[in-house]
């Protein structure tokens, strides 16, 4: 069995590579690999693209991770990640990587309370408490604060996180790592952490499954999965101390502020933006800022800015049908500058 | 002529004969130059974690990817936890299955129905079993977590062993069976004639004299066990604390070394963390071959008896 399953798999590995070797050889063909995030929301946007402008795209879902591997050996156009790179990632990538936001995602906290017929709210100093175990049962009084007039259940919590490397487990972390110091001094942020708390499962819908399943508990999933399966989640307050309902308007709002950096290599968690929900952030395209390198040509190079510039003007109207967050005016600014200063041998390719 | 042309016959068999060991011999160095491979691609792969945490890395017993901190303790209990328990679980099963269809019911239906059903058993995949789990068993073990005191999920290293338990018996089952029905008939019509009854037979003839290979039969299912990946990682818990007291061990969260390359693999970011599960998978391949080396030794004591 074991055998047969290894032959499978060798020959889908095989089929895999064909396709990807025959379509890499094309200059009017681009691939693609990374964040399975946006996955849905890319596939859409390139089959669009394909009718109209005859470019064909193969993108890969195969995690963040993975995305910027490929992109390292330089055997995709393009990665994309849920995360920034990290300081070893920029340095093995050798050359200077462009990272273009590309559409904003956000984190919504679900949580299962049999009998409540209100909306959560909670803090973010709370939600970390109650993901370091510090908190254990529904009724504390730092959760009540935050819900007045809500009468809480006794019921001890059970907290439900991912237990694979994910993209959403970075945002959370990185989250919980600015508003709860216990947090960024025990735990830190990362695509993995080590949870001081609670019980790990693959996968949103694992985690989803799981807070269906078990009354008390609390878990965090991606905004478009939650709306998608129909879940409750709560209002987190922001930094402004608001509490903002998680949706695609809010999750928009929260790249709107002024102090956006060049790069657009940043954190939009906890925004300064008063109506921007506190847990989102980019998903990134990633290019190699001089396009002059290995293969690759002038034309394919052109062709794979021309997506870009696609994804991030006439593809985000295919954002909220598919509950992904268009980005902000400001992100879209910044986004057109970075794709300008991509260069084909020293020279822009984008006019 | 006649005889040249035998002749050459014979010299073209001889020749296949050589071209045939040849291909054995060529197919098993493969096979030896693969596993060499892949334990040179570990410890290479491994080797900044080996410099840089060194042998602390068995006993370490906190897995963190943000202080870069790695202790393999954590999931060599949560692996040796499950696929023992499991292999304890599924023992009583597989022999029984073996002795039946072996010795007692080896033609007709039910015996066929029986054969088919393990094969199906070894050919479900594994995330079936999982889902299973997810949706029978972990609803029982959280009322039965209950009544115990530990903090009830559902999910736990017990649940994972019983599943474990049951993907695992067809290995020894159908070993046991091939074994058992090949016990010379002689030696049993012997035993017969001397009076002893079926149990009698089974007891002091047919397990004596299959003992080392029941035994082998054993030792594949553990393997099997120990390096299962997809149903143990829905249902372990995934959590890589170490509980104070064994029941809590053993009844609450755990996570094993194949769950968490698994889970965690694909988004290792750093050097020292990819390199740390890769590493994990090197103590997985010692283990498994530790282990092995324990068997054949006890099997080799079993037939000097």
């Amino acid at each position: 069995m074991k055998l047969l399953k290894d032959i499978r798999t060798i020959i889908f590995v095989c089929i895999g590579l064909c396709i990807a070797f025959s379509t890499y050889a094309q200059d009017n063909s681009l691939i693609g690999a990374g964040s399975t995030f946006v996955n849905p929301l890319f596939s859409k946007i390139f089959s669009v693209y394909e009718s109209k402008n005859h470019v064909r795209v193969n993108y890969q879902a195969i995690g963040s991770g993975g995305g910027i591997l490929q992109l390292n050996n330089k055997t995709v156009d393009f990665g994309v990640s849920d995360a920034p790179l990290n300081k070893e990632q920029t340095k093995k990538m050798g050359a200077q990587v462009l990272q273009i936001p590309m559409a904003s995602g956000a984190v919504v906290i679900s949580y299962n309370l049999p009998g409540l017929k209100t909306k959560l709210k909670l803090s973010g100093k709370t939600l970390g408490d109650i993901f370091l175990g510090k908190i254990t049962n529904w009724n504390d009084p730092n959760i009540a604060a935050s819900n007045k007039g809500v009468k809480l259940p006794n019921q001890p919590i059970a907290v439900i996180h991912r237990s694979d490397g994910s993209g959403t487990t970075y945002i959370i972390t990185d989250y919980l790592t600015k508003v709860n110091s216990t947090w960024a001094k025990n735990v830190g942020k990362a695509s993995a952490v080590y949870w001081p708390a609670g019980l790990g499962e693959k996968g949103n819908s694992g985690v989803l499954s799981f807070v269906k399943q078990t009354p008390g508990a609390i878990g965090y999933v991606e905004l478009a999965f939650a709306i998608q399966n129909k879940m409750l989640f709560a209002d987190i307050q922001n930094k402004s101390g608001l509490y903002i309902p998680a949706n695609l308007a809010s999750t928009t709002l929260s790249s709107d502020i002024t102090n956006l950096p060049a790069d657009a290599v940043v954190s939009i968690t906890n925004t300064d933006n008063p109506n921007g929900y506190p847990i989102a952030s980019f998903t990134w395209a990633l290019i190699y800022k001089d396009q002059k390198y290995s293969k690759q040509s002038v034309t394919k190079a052109t062709n794979l800015l021309k997506l870009l510039w696609y994804n991030i003007h006439e593809g985000q109207a295919y954002c909220a049908p598919l509950n992904y967050a268009p980005l902000s005016n400001s992100a879209l600014k910044i986004a057109e500058k970075i794709l300008k200063s991509a260069t084909y041998g020293g020279k822009p390719i984008l006019k | 002529m006649d005889n040249n042309k035998r002749l050459d016959l014979s010299y073209a068999q001889l020749k296949w004969d050589n071209v045939f060991k040849f291909i054995l011999v060529v197919m098993s160095v493969i096979l030896l130059i693969i596993v060499a491979g892949v334990l040179v691609t570990l410890v290479i792969q491994s080797s900044p974690t080996i410099k840089s945490i060194g042998i602390k890395f068995l006993w370490g017993n906190q897995w963190n990817p943000v202080t870069n901190a790695y202790g393999a303790l954590p999931f060599l209990i949560g692996t040796l936890l499950t696929s023992f328990t499991a292999l304890i679980i599924s023992i009583p099963f597989s022999i029984a299955i073996g002795i039946y269809l072996g010795e007692y019911n080896t033609t007709g239906w039910l015996s066929n129905l029986l054969k088919n059903t393990i094969e199906l058993i070894a050919a479900v995949p594994s995330i079936i079993y999982g889902f299973w789990a997810l949706f029978v068993l972990v609803p029982i073990i959280k009322n039965f977590q209950l009544a115990i005191g530990v903090a009830n999920y559902g999910v736990s290293v017990f649940t994972a062993s019983i599943v474990l338990a049951v993907m695992i018996i067809p290995y020894a089952a159908t070993l046991s069976m091939t074994l058992i029905k090949m016990v010379p008939s002689p030696l049993k019509e012997g035993a017969y004639a001397l009076g002893a009854t079926r149990y009698e037979v089974i007891k002091s003839v047919i397990l004596p004299y299959t003992r080392s290979g029941l035994f082998a039969g054993v030792l594949l299912s553990l393997g099997r066990a120990l390096g299962e990946t997809m149903a143990v990682t829905m249902l372990i818990g995934n959590n890589s604390a170490i509980a104070s007291s064994f029941k809590n061990i053993f009844f609450g969260l755990g996570s094993t070394m194949a769950s968490v390359i698994a889970n965690e693999f694909g988004e290792a970011d750093h050097t020292l963390y990819f390199s740390a599960l890769i590493e994990l998978g090197l103590v997985l391949f010692f283990l498994t071959v530790i282990i092995n080396l324990i068997g054949k030794r006890i099997i080799s004591l079993y037939n000097n008896k």
